[in-house]
């Protein structure tokens, strides 16, 4: 009862903050560029005033266009349930590994392209063709990079990797150097951050995933918006959860074990956010079709993380 | 007792096939021979199952007095064949049901419908076959009988050069096979399955073997660079046919090998498992990237049938490799995760077939730069074929993702292989899978997105309407054997149990007993998955999002034209095609793989002309090896000509002379 209790706990609390650590990101990035920027709840209000709006949708569109943004957001809403935040080994944690997680955010991004393809607008095709072209090259490199994970840990279950990555066992490998830097590329192009899309942008001939979901509006664009911030906070835990699984508590932890895990947690959070906002306003957004070296020298990373694990146990 | 059902069903089929050829014209022939075919699947299946399920696919043989005459005609069912059984006969139900109402659109029924049961006995009796020769035989029966229905439409010129080139194709592959069951049945002719697994072969015959059954069981599978014909055959058949020969018969050529290569040679080597790894990497990458170049959807399909036997033969080269340093549980992984694979390749790919064939039906094209919005007017068939792309696009919770994923957990287990090669091979393997898998995603997005979502590109598909009941049921019923298998995974592992032992005399652990009805391919700590929960969780999220929303938030809903950053265009031709959809992909992988390259021309400025875009790619392998081969072949008949026209005198010198010959190899032999 208990263990479904912490379950419960995760799956609220990944929705809970999903929002503040967009808007987190966003603040910071307003006070490095000089501008007071709004509260960091905004992402909050947004949602809720979304929710609240009616829907506009296209004539031409079909049910899928309607179905989709409650499938992306379930989609990726489970995913992200299922990455340790603050405890490892919660109760339905075996129900995917590390693998099928990636596999649900695919599902999640093939039902987007699919929507934004659904109307029929050229802005849709373009953001659905480009989209796929980036998931083409990033879903590999983020395969290569759970090799690499998985080999060193024995296991693709993120609970048993996560308890191996604590202990001493692990010393400093090249190898997860190499799957570090992958997944950290992967990230920043899965979630249509800059250098790979703008998050913010305006300009039609740019977009990616802003591209995609022009058409939405209302309730289902809150569900999008929700999903994608949701999609930011499970890459986040899943760094942290792998590369800093500090403070993480046990199977079956006292709740004092828990509280800890849940503020060293949000520490990591937090220390995300901003290395994602100073990365981003340092940085300049690249063509489109540079994306693809980029994304191609995450999967070479990846490769020869697994290569190295291949030729030596201990590298 | 089941190989008499079987051989019964067998004969049934073909009786049907001679009532086909008498009342092929008439309406009540087409759903004879349809529901006769069904109805002898249904049994075979039913027969089949029970073998494997209930008698744990023991092996149960007949020889019946018929071919050459010291040998008999011998026939088997272990559980292997039984696998290959249901998959074989589950196609073929579903594709018999399918033509009970597809059939009606047919103008040539009485180039068909003589054919298909004869097709399905066919395909049939290579996987009973018990000894070389009837194998033979019933793969050539099976070959012939599915070119008979390649050529159904023979006047179109693209169907005839299809049917040529799989003539040729298929001809060669079957001679090769002839010369390695030559091989193994040694000098004394020990045609029999039993005799070629009792006998000790000398150390060469394995690798000339084995490279004998790669052109011929991968010509007929479709391996690089022997899949040319493929992608030209498989959809010049009827819709129905086309599903039958991707989802089937290349099953059937993946049975011949395995039977081959794990039964009979029975000597696994790594260096063949890395063969075969590469040969399947190799193939899973260039299958996908041609099927994202594709805009005629049926050869899309076709494409996309070579991209799933790369990942067959991928996963029976780790089952080699890992047999053959003797790691029994993981080669038990490996071989069940190919199997998985080969059924629910089966089952996605016809589905999509079927749902092309709708598609065909009713727009009478296969381009689908031509079409779009068809899920207005086939709202049904546009759901069906959405499941079949989630389920072939590898993603949770259809059946797709669970074969890929079983696949990844053998590559994981690969890094305690000792030898150089597999260790650099397995890894880059690995990443060539995910890379296609991913590539997969995109391909398939494509196909239903330009086919059936956004508006119509011409008029064709605007007076489109959806498809009669049958085949929708046949569609819906493959569609729910992909979700059910990718929810209930475990039971499939377990039925495919008994056929891994009989190959490789170990098995993957049994699923039932694992609570939830996960899977858990080595242990728990080590990876665990499971669809069912995982398909709970994802329908529970997202109809509590949808009712939270719609309680307490809004439910209003207004339909305008599209937003388009202000921008709508009215003209449909303003949307992405499928050339279009494609045009990032080709850029940064056809530029290498197909030479593609890309021309804008603009008129000069002033001038009324249209802006042109040309964009040129090429087939390297047909390129590289099929045209200098046919080129070198016509210059040798050419050459050869000349003996046509010779005197009495010259041709009497020539067959002296060849005796003379002959007489002094065998005075010379050692």
């Amino acid at each position: 009862m208990l263990d479904l209790l912490v379950q419960g706990a995760q799956m609220a609390l990944v929705l809970l903050l999903a929002p503040l650590l967009t808007g987190i990101v966003r603040k910071v990035k307003a006070r490095l560029l000089r501008r007071r920027g709004p509260s960091v709840i905004q992402p909050y209000r947004d949602l809720l005033r979304l929710a609240r709006k009616e829907a506009v949708i296209a004539e031409g569109a079909s049910w899928l266009f309607r179905v989709a943004p409650y499938l992306i957001f379930a989609a990726t809403w489970v995913a992200a349930a299922l990455v340790p935040t603050f405890a490892i080994g919660l109760t339905f944690s075996w129900t995917a590994d590390l693998i099928a997680i990636i596999a649900l955010l695919g599902s999640a991004r093939f039902f987007l392209a699919l929507a934004g393809m659904d109307v029929g607008t050229s802005f849709g095709g373009i953001g659905a063709s480009r989209e796929m072209l980036i998931a083409s090259l990033a879903e590999p490199a983020m395969l290569v990079v759970v090799f690499t994970v998985a080999l060193v840990a024995g296991s693709t279950q993120l609970s048993t990797i996560a308890a191996f990555m604590v202990s001493p066992g692990v010393g400093l490998r090249v190898s997860l150097g190499l799957a570090l830097i992958g997944l950290v590329m992967v990230a920043i192009a899965e979630n249509a951050r800059i250098p790979v899309d703008n998050p913010a942008t305006h300009l039609e001939l740019t977009m990616v995933h802003e591209a995609m979901v022009l058409e939405y509006s209302g309730r289902h664009l809150a569900m999008i918006e929700f999903a994608a911030s949701l999609k930011l906070l499970l890459y986040l835990s899943l760094i942290a959860c792998l590369f800093a699984p500090w403070g993480l508590a046990g199977a079956g932890a006292s709740a004092t074990a828990c509280a800890i895990g849940l503020a060293t947690y949000l520490g990591k959070l937090l220390v995300g956010a901003v290395a994602l906002a100073l990365f981003e306003t340092s940085i300049a957004k690249m063509r489109v079709f540079r994306v693809p070296d980029f994304l191609g020298a995450a999967l070479m990373l990846g490769l020869l993380g697994t290569l190295l694990l291949f030729v030596s146990r201990s590298l | 007792m089941p190989v008499q059902i079987a051989l019964w069903s067998v004969a049934a089929l073909l009786a049907t096939a001679i009532v086909g050829v008498a009342r092929a014209r008439a309406a009540a022939g087409r759903v004879l021979v349809y529901g006769t075919s069904l109805a002898v699947c249904g049994v075979t299946i039913l027969s089949a199952l029970i073998h494997l399920l209930a008698a744990g696919g023991e092996a149960a043989t007949l020889a019946l007095p018929l071919g050459i005459p010291w040998i008999g005609a011998r026939f088997r069912i272990d559980a292997l064949a039984a696998f290959f059984l249901v998959v074989v006969n589950l196609g073929g139900a579903a594709a018999s049901l399918y033509g009970i109402g597809y059939g009606r659109h047919e103008e040539a029924p009485q180039r068909v419908l003589p054919f298909f049961p004869a097709f399905l006995a066919g395909m049939n009796l290579v996987v009973l076959a018990d000894d070389a020769f009837t194998f033979l035989l019933s793969w050539e029966f099976m070959s012939l009988a599915s070119w008979a229905l390649v050529m159904a439409h023979h006047r179109d010129a693209e169907n005839a050069r299809a049917g040529y080139i799989y003539l040729v194709m298929a001809s060669f592959g079957t001679l090769a096979l002839l010369l390695a069951f030559g091989l193994l049945a040694g000098a004394d002719g020990g045609y029999t399955f039993a005799a070629m697994r009792a006998a000790t072969h000398a150390p060469w015959v394995m690798p000339l073997a084995l490279a004998l059954l790669l052109l011929g069981a991968g010509s007929k599978a479709g391996l690089v660079p022997l899949h040319v014909w493929l992608p030209l055959a498989h959809p010049a058949a009827p819709s129905h046919v086309s599903a039958l020969m991707s989802g089937v018969m290349t099953k059937v050529a993946v049975y011949g090998f395995i039977r081959v290569v794990f039964d009979l040679i029975a000597a696994p080597s790594w260096w063949a498992g890395m063969l075969l790894l590469f040969l399947g990497g190799a193939t899973a990458l260039l299958g996908i990237l041609h099927a994202l170049m594709e805009r005629d959807f049926k050869r899309l399909l076709a494409y996309s049938t070579i991209e799933n036997i790369g990942v067959i033969f991928v996963n029976l080269g780790l089952a080699l490799a890992f047999q053959a340093n003797g790691f029994a549980a993981a080669a038990a992984l490996a071989l069940t995760a190919a199997l998985f694979h080969a059924l629910n390749h089966s089952l996605f790919k016809s589905l999509l077939f079927f749902g092309a064939g709708a598609v065909l039906s009713a727009t009478g094209t296969r381009d689908m730069d031509r079409l779009g919005g068809l899920i207005h007017r086939m709202p049904a068939t546009g759901f069906a074929f959405l499941v079949g792309c989630v389920a072939i696009s590898a993603l949770p919770p259809l059946n797709g993702f669970v074969s890929e994923w079983l696949t990844f957990q053998a590559i994981l287990l690969s890094p305690g292989l000792p030898q150089w090669g597999l260790k650099v091979m397995v890894p880059a393997v690995g990443a060539v899978l995910a890379l296609s898998a991913a590539l997969v995603a995109a391909c398939f997005v494509k196909a239903f997105g330009v086919t059936f979502l956004g508006r119509a590109r011409s008029e064709v598909c605007s007076a489109a309407c959806e498809v009669d009941r049958i085949p929708l049921i046949a569609m819906g019923l493959f569609a729910t054997l992909c979700l059910l298998l990718g929810i209930l995974p475990g039971l499939v592992i377990d039925a495919l149990a008994p056929s891994v032992a009989s190959v490789l005399g170990a098995r993957m652990p049994v699923q039932m007993h694992v609570p939830w009805l996960s899977i858990v391919p080595i242990a728990e700590s080590r990876s665990s998955y499971n669809g069912l929960l995982l398909f709970a969780f994802i329908a529970v999220s997202a109809v509590l999002a949808m009712l939270v929303i719609h309680r307490f938030a809004s439910r209003a809903l207004r339909r305008a034209p599209p937003w388009d950053c202000g921008y709508p265009d009215a003209n449909p031709a303003t949307q992405y095609t499928a050339v279009s959809f494609a045009q990032p992909v080709r850029r940064v992988f056809g530029t290498v793989v197909f030479r593609a390259c890309e021309q804008v021309r603009m008129p000069p400025p002033g001038s009324l002309a249209p802006a042109r875009l040309d964009v040129a790619q090429r087939d390297l392998v047909w390129d590289g090896l099929y045209a200098p081969l046919a080129r070198a072949i016509g210059v040798a008949s050419q050459r050869l000509n000349v003996l046509q026209f010779l005197t009495i005198r010259r041709y009497l010198s020539l067959v002296f002379l060849a005796l003379v010959g002959l007489l002094l190899v065998l005075a010379l032999w050692p």
